[in-house]
């Protein structure tokens, strides 16, 4: 994993040490609010609705086990005992003072973590997919090149004041687990010739205008692509709506003038660009290349495994949910459940994080993951290890067998906490995870994603869920709209409109009537709720939640 | 006609904390909505607010939040006030432990 150079190290020392001053100077009066708010957004400080919120970036995804160990510390020394994972794999902290948050910076810094560029017009924290490096189809791992663009962009001078912030997301595998083509730009690493390079996708985003990214580039090559990535943002930073924030995001830019118009800009600006990259930034890939290595694979029997398998039908439940296929035989992908039914989604205790970390170091090689679905994972685990996982998992809470299913639901902070929210999130999820799980039913429901936003800002990404969910505020009353058939794997589609939104007390019914609609007209088990709804459309669906029919369930209770 | 003035209090956050915090008659920021200053002036409002907002040092985010005013005090109008002055929904973790 990528442990930081000295520049790195240096720079994160100077820009705390400067917020630590901004801070004072806050604090005594010499700056007013208006003068320290830009500060304090470069650092990663918001106010929201009950105190301020630190935003932690965790690039690409990737922990060691004592950066899990230094969040949970956080957590405790400084808010109430928790942390909440993101859809943009950050952790947020909900109470923190603002004397605590240069202290906070600090104890990042000394596990090579920082909150910089986690919020402003910048761009942000580079995701990647979950999986990364231990996948079965994984073509590349993204991590270096997803680490080569967050020292690019970091404190990158040209682009500190963009037209609004910009998110980047690289995938190395033929699945896309990143959602790539709703980022500004989405990066797709494969071969060509025998060379690595990467598919440029740009201009896709989800929020008040959700647009699907457009190919830009088939194939750069990794040597040419920081030259390309920075024509492309330069090409925006001129071109891109500063007179309207709506309109300011690159996918409008990109809408508005049209895939090939864009693309021609790119070229003419990266004739400009290229000459600078003079091969350094290649050595310094290398560099960072090498540190991503494989971890030492031990190749020992797998008999645990199948042995707990057979015994144990709890076990079993959670790793037919839990597990994903590893590049290598004998291990497996573990991600562990922060969606317990009836709790908070992305929440993790101090006593958690901890659990997790342990986990990691004594079962997982040192590594963690966070997935943009709200979830923690164990990218390398022996299979002979996972019943001594799974028992201390059940141990801390941890061990729901619910990956996939319909209570493992993306929910952003919605009103419980965001200053920016029109309803509330949590609770319904909340809500849904609970019916569902007294109905005894996900396992039989299978693969099934909602998503919940509290805005039209869509953290939630609710456009691409199966269903999709987004919280309004209708005459000063909390209203659900439900969307269906949102993707948000490389198929990405945006989710259809069912018609009114529903009450707060409607929500959770009106699911049971989706659900119930899909279980009754499915081919059979094997189809899912995406292919039902592809095969069926929306009209089933809508006769369900507003039509004259009642529903079966509805019927019998 | 012009409309008829909705009730206000002016609210903020503590700068150090980030508490939610209302003004009160006697110019202190109170934790409490009960103890909040009710205006039902517009004019007297608007003065409230840029006193309030001068207090740069101890305070941030400061606005005028509408509220209907009862015999038991101040009552949010819309649930985004009636959140900020309980505290989040999944966690007894914010006023509703002390108040
Ligand atoms: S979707 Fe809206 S309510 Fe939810 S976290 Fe984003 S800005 Fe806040």
């Amino acid at each position: 994993m990528y442990t930081y150079s000295d520049f790195d190290a240096a720079f994160v020392a100077e820009r705390n040490r400067q917020f630590r001053q901004q801070v004072e100077r806050r604090i005594d009066g010499s700056l007013t609010e208006d003068e320290f708010k830009p500060f304090r957004l470069m650092n990663g400080l918001y106010l929201q609705l009950h105190a301020y919120m630190l935003r932690v970036a965790i690039p690409y995804g990737t922990l060691r086990s004592e950066q899990m160990e230094m969040l949970a510390h956080l957590a405790e020394t400084y808010d109430k005992g928790y942390g909440h994972f993101t859809t943009r794999q950050n952790i947020q902290y909900n109470w923190p003072e603002l004397g605590d948050i240069p202290n906070m910076l600090d104890d990042l810094a000394k596990v090579e973590m920082h909150a910089i560029q986690t919020s402003g017009n910048t761009i942000r924290n580079v995701t990647a997919d979950h999986f990364a490096g231990a996948a079965a189809d994984e073509v590349a791992d993204p991590r270096p090149v997803a680490e080569m663009i967050r020292q690019w962009s970091t404190d990158h001078p040209e682009f500190q004041a963009l037209p609004r912030k910009f998110k980047i997301a690289v995938t190395g595998a033929q699945a896309d687990r990143a959602v790539i083509r709703a980022h500004d730009i989405g990066l797709r690493l494969h071969e060509q010739n025998g060379e690595l390079g990467a598919e440029v996708i740009v201009g896709g985003g989800l929020g008040r205008t959700p647009m699907i990214g457009k190919t830009i580039a088939e194939w750069v090559s990794l040597e040419d692509l920081p030259a390309y990535l920075e024509s492309v943002v330069s090409v925006w930073n001129l071109l891109g709506r500063r007179d309207n924030k709506y309109k300011s995001r690159i996918k409008i830019t990109v809408h508005e003038h049209g895939i090939d118009d864009i693309r021609a800009r790119v070229a003419d600006r990266y004739e400009l660009v290229r000459p600078a990259y003079n091969g350094a930034h290649m050595d310094l890939f290398h560099q960072i290349a090498a540190q991503f290595g494989s971890p030492a694979f031990r190749n020992v029997p797998t008999d645990a495994y199948g042995a707990a398998y057979k015994a144990d039908p709890v076990f079993r439940s959670w790793a037919d949910t839990n597990l994903s296929a590893h590049k290598v035989d004998g291990y497996a992908i573990v991600q562990i459940s922060l969606k317990a039914h009836g709790e908070t989604p992305g929440d993790a205790s101090a006593e958690q994080m901890r659990a997790m970390a342990r986990i990691a170091r004594d079962y997982g090689h040192d590594e963690l993951r966070i997935s943009h679905e709200q979830n923690v994972v164990l990218p390398h685990v022996h299979t002979s290890d996972l019943p001594a996982v799974h028992d201390i998992l059940k141990a801390h809470g941890l061990a729901t067998a619910n990956i996939g299913l319909i209570s493992d639901i993306i929910a952003c902070p919605g009103m419980d906490y965001c200053a920016l929210a029109t309803a509330r999130s949590i609770p319904i999820a909340q809500e849904i995870a609970t019916r569902f799980d007294e109905l005894k039913l996900e396992h039989e429901i299978g693969e099934l994603k909602i998503k919940i936003s509290g805005c039209i800002n869509a953290c939630g990404h609710h456009h691409v869920g199966h269903i999709g969910i987004l919280g309004l505020d209708r005459a000063g009353v909390e209203n659900y709209q439900v969307t269906l058939g949102g993707d948000h794997t490389e198929t990405l589609a945006l989710g259809d409109r069912t018609g009114p939104g529903f009450s707060a007390e409607e929500i959770v019914p009106a699911m049971e009537r989706i659900v119930d609609t899909y279980l009754a007209h499915r081919d059979g088990p094997e189809e899912t709720f995406l292919q039902a709804y592809r095969r069926l459309g929306m009209d089933p669906f809508k006769t369900a939640l507003y039509g004259e029919q009642p529903s079966k369930r509805t019927k019998a209770a | 006609m012009p409309r008829p003035f909705t009730p206000k209090v002016v609210t903020a956050n503590a700068l150090m904390s980030g508490e939610v915090v209302y003004l009160s008659a006697d110019d202190q920021w109170t934790p409490r909505l009960t103890e909040a200053e009710v205006l039902t002036d517009e004019a007297h409002a608007q003065l409230r607010l840029v006193e309030a907002s001068a207090r740069q040092s101890e305070i941030v985010g400061v606005y005028l939040a509408d509220m209907a005013p009862t015999d038991t005090g101040p009552e949010p109008v819309h649930f985004r006030e009636e959140f900020r002055r309980t505290g989040p929904s999944n966690y007894a973790h914010g006023k509703q432990v002390d108040l």
